[in-house]
C-alpha cells in the first residue's frame, strides 16, 4: 500500500510537471507580456528603459529558460506578484481554494446524494416508470446549459422572488454563517443538477450490468432479501467501474465550477482563472490553472485509494 | 430502417430537422417581416411581442426571432462541423490504438484519459485569449470577421474527440480478431489496407453514435465560451453570446434570457436522444 502510495506520488508529480510547461507555454500565448502593460501604462518609458525591463525580467530569454527560471521560484513558493489584485499570487489565490473547495465538496456530495440512490432504484426494474423519468431527468440535466441554468435560477428567486441574493459570497456589513450559506444554495444547486445526470447514468448502466451476473441469481436462489442483494451483493461490485468514472469526472466538476462562480461573482477558484486570463494577469492565471489541475490530480488520487477499499482483491503493490 | 422505430430516434432527428428547416428559411422570414437580423433600431429597444417582431426586440432593437435564427445557424454550423472534424481526429487516434494496440494503444489511452480527466474549461479560456498573431496566423485572416468562428470550431474540436476516440478503439478491437481481418491478413494486406477498407466500414456504428453524441456536446462548449466572450464574437450572432447581453437586462427583459438557452436546451437534448436511440437501434448488444 505505502509502495503505491508513493508510486502515485511520483506519478503525480510527474503530470503536474508535465502540465506546468505546458500552462506556461499557454499563458505565453496570452496576448502582450508584462512589460507592454507597463508601457502602456506610463507614457513616460523610453524604449531604453522598456528593454531593461524585458532584460530584468528575463522575457528576452528562450521559452525554456524562462520556465526553469519560474519553476525554480515557485518550488520556493514565490508565484510572483498578481497584477490585478496588487498582492502576492499565493495571498490571493489561497482563500479562494477553500471557497472553491466548499462549493464543490457541498455539491458533489449533494450530486452523489440524489443521483447514487436513484439510478440503483431506477436500474433495479429497467422501463418501470421511475427508470422512465430517471432517464429524462438525467438528458435534461446533461443537456442544459449550466450558465442558462444560473441565470434561470437568478431570475426566479433572487429578481422575481427576492427570496435569495444573486450573487457573491456574503453580504457586505453582514455575514455570519446563516449569510454564507444563503450565498451558497443557488451556485450549489446550480453545480448539483449539472452533475446530477452523469452520475446518474453511471450507477444505473453499472447496476445492470452487475444485476445480470450468476452470483445475484445465487444471492436470490439462497433466498436473500432484495435490500441485502442490492446494497452488499449488487452495489458493491458497482462501485469498481463506478469509482473509475467518478475520477474522471473531477475535471468536469471544476469547469462546471468556473461557469457557475461567474455566474454568480462566487469568489473562487474558477472565476479568478476567468478574471485573470481577461484581466492579463499572467502569474495569478498560471498558478490558478496550476492549482486547478493539482485539485483535479488530488481528487483522482483519492478515487485510486477508494478503489482500493471497494475491492479486496486488488491489493496495491 | 429500424432506426427510425426508436421513439429517441424520431424525437431527436425530428426536432433537429425542424431547427435547421427554420434555420435555412430564416432569409425568407426576413423579407416577409421587412427586416434583417442586424438592423438596429435604438427607437425600439426591449420592445415586448407585435406584428412587426413576432418575439419582441433586444437591447439594440434588433428583431429576436430573426436574431434566434441567425444565432441558430451559426451554432449549429459550428456544432456540425466542429463534431465532424473531432470524429475525424478520434476515430483515427481510436483506430490506430485499437489496432496496433501494446504501448502505442497505452499511450493514447492516458492521453484520452488525461483529456477527460483534466479541467478543460480553465485552458479553453487561456486558449480562446491566446494572441494569434504569437502563434504565427496571417494578419489578413487574423482580422477577418470570420476569425471567431474557426478559432471556436478548432478549439472545440481539440478537446471533442475522446468520446469517438474511446468508442472507436473499443469496437476494433474485437474487430481485429476476428476471421475477415485475419483472413485479409493471409491474403497479405498491409497494415493501412486491413485499417481502412477492412475495419473502417465496420466501425459506421460506434462513429455515427459518438458524433451525434458530440454535436451536443460541442454546442454546448461553444455557447459557454461565446457566453464568456470567448467564443463567436458579436456582431455575429450565436445562442451563447446573445445571453451575455441577455444578462444585464435580465429585470427589465427577461424573455432575452430564456429564449436562447431553451433552444440550446432544446438542440443539445435532441443530439442527445438522437444519439442515445441510434446506439440502441444499430448496437444490438445496447438493447435491453
Amino acid at each position: 500500500m505505502s509502495r503505491f502510495v508513493a508510486r502515485r506520488t511520483v506519478e503525480i508529480l510527474v503530470v503536474l510537471a508535465i502540465m506546468s510547461l505546458v500552462i506556461y507555454a499557454l499563458i505565453g500565448l496570452m496576448p502582450g507580456d508584462p512589460v507592454d502593460l507597463m508601457i502602456a501604462s506610463n507614457p513616460h518609458l523610453t524604449v531604453a528603459d522598456a528593454a531593461r525591463l524585458k532584460a530584468l525580467y528575463g522575457l528576452d530569454k528562450p521559452l525554456l529558460e524562462r520556465y526553469a527560471a519560474w519553476a525554480g521560484a515557485a518550488l520556493h513558493g514565490d508565484f510572483g506578484y498578481s497584477r490585478l489584485y496588487a498582492q502576492p499570487v499565493l495571498t490571493v489565490l489561497l482563500p479562494r481554494l477553500g471557497n472553491t473547495a466548499l462549493l464543490m465538496g457541498t455539491s458533489f456530495a449533494l450530486t452523489l446524494a440524489l443521483a447514487w440512490p436513484i439510478g440503483l432504484l431506477a436500474a433495479r426494474r429497467p422501463g418501470s416508470w421511475l427508470d422512465d423519468a430517471a432517464n429524462f431527468a438525467s438528458f435534461a440535466t446533461i443537456s442544459m446549459p449550466s450558465f442558462w441554468l444560473a441565470l434561470m435560477l437568478i431570475l426566479v428567486f433572487a429578481v422575481q422572488l427576492g427570496w435569495l441574493p444573486p450573487g457573491g459570497a456574503t453580504t457586505i456589513g453582514v455575514g455570519g454563517s446563516v449569510d454564507r450559506a444563503d450565498h451558497l444554495v443557488l451556485p450549489v444547486i446550480t453545480l448539483t443538477l449539472v452533475n446530477f445526470g452523469p452520475q446518474l447514468r453511471y450507477m444505473r448502466a453499472a447496476m445492470i450490468d452487475t444485476l445480470n451476473h450468476d452470483y445475484i441469481r445465487t444471492a436470490r436462489a439462497k433466498g436473500a432479501g432484495e435490500t441485502r442483494i442490492l446494497t452488499r451483493h449488487a452495489l458493491r461490485n458497482a462501485l469498481i467501474p463506478l469509482i473509475t468514472v467518478v475520477a474522471l469526472s473531477f475535471g468536469s466538476l471544476f469547469s462546471g465550477a468556473l461557469v457557475t462562480e461567474t455566474m454568480f461573482s462566487y469568489p473562487g477558484m474558477g472565476k479568478l482563472i476567468y478574471d485573470a486570463v481577461l484581466g492579463n494577469d499572467y502569474n495569478l492565471a498560471l498558478a490558478g490553472l496550476l492549482f486547478a489541475t493539482l485539485m483535479t490530480l488530488l481528487a483522482n488520487f483519492a478515487a485510486d485509494l477508494a478503489y482500493a477499499a471497494v475491492d479486496p482483491r486488488i491489493a496495491y503493490r | 430502417m429500424s432506426a427510425l422505430a426508436q421513439p429517441r430516434v424520431r424525437f431527436g432527428g425530428g426536432v433537429l430537422l425542424v431547427l435547421a428547416l427554420a434555420v435555412l428559411l430564416a432569409p425568407w422570414l426576413a423579407q416577409a417581416l421587412g427586416a434583417h437580423a442586424d438592423t438596429v433600431d435604438l427607437y425600439r429597444r426591449l420592445a415586448g411581442p407585435s406584428l412587426r417582431h413576432p418575439l419582441g426586440t433586444d437591447e439594440l432593437g434588433r428583431d429576436l426571432l430573426l436574431r434566434l435564427l441567425e444565432g441558430g445557424r451559426v451554432s449549429l454550423l459550428v456544432g456540425i462541423t466542429a463534431a465532424l472534424a473531432a470524429a475525424v481526429l478520434g476515430t483515427a487516434i481510436g483506430l490506430v490504438a485499437g489496432y496496433f494496440g501494446g504501448r502505442l494503444d497505452a499511450a493514447l489511452m492516458r492521453l484520452t484519459d488525461g483529456v477527460i480527466a483534466l479541467p478543460l474549461l480553465p485552458l479553453l479560456v487561456v486558449l480562446a485569449a491566446a494572441d494569434l498573431h504569437k502563434l504565427g496566423v496571417p494578419d489578413a485572416l487574423r482580422q477577418s470577421e470570420a476569425m471567431s468562428l474557426y478559432r471556436i470550431i478548432v478549439l472545440v474540436t481539440l478537446v471533442g474527440w475522446t468520446t469517438v476516440a474511446r468508442l472507436v478503439r473499443g469496437t476494433t478491437l474485437s474487430l481485429k480478431r476476428q476471421d475477415f481481418v485475419r483472413a485479409a491478413e493471409a491474403l497479405g494486406a498491409g497494415h493501412r489496407r486491413i485499417m481502412l477498407v477492412h475495419i473502417l466500414p465496420n466501425l459506421a456504428t460506434p462513429i455515427i453514435v459518438a458524433t451525434s453524441l458530440a454535436v451536443g456536446e460541442i454546442i454546448l462548449l461553444e455557447s459557454v465560451l461565446s457566453f464568456l466572450g470567448l467564443g463567436v464574437a458579436p456582431p455575429l450572432a450565436s445562442w451563447g453570446n446573445m445571453l451575455t447581453g441577455a444578462e444585464e437586462t435580465i429585470a427589465l427583459a427577461p424573455m432575452l434570457a430564456v429564449y436562447p438557452g431553451l433552444l440550446i436546451f432544446l438542440t443539445v437534448m435532441a443530439c442527445n436522444l438522437l444519439g442515445d436511440g441510434l446506439q440502441q437501434a444499430l448496437d444490438p448488444r445496447q438493447r435491453r
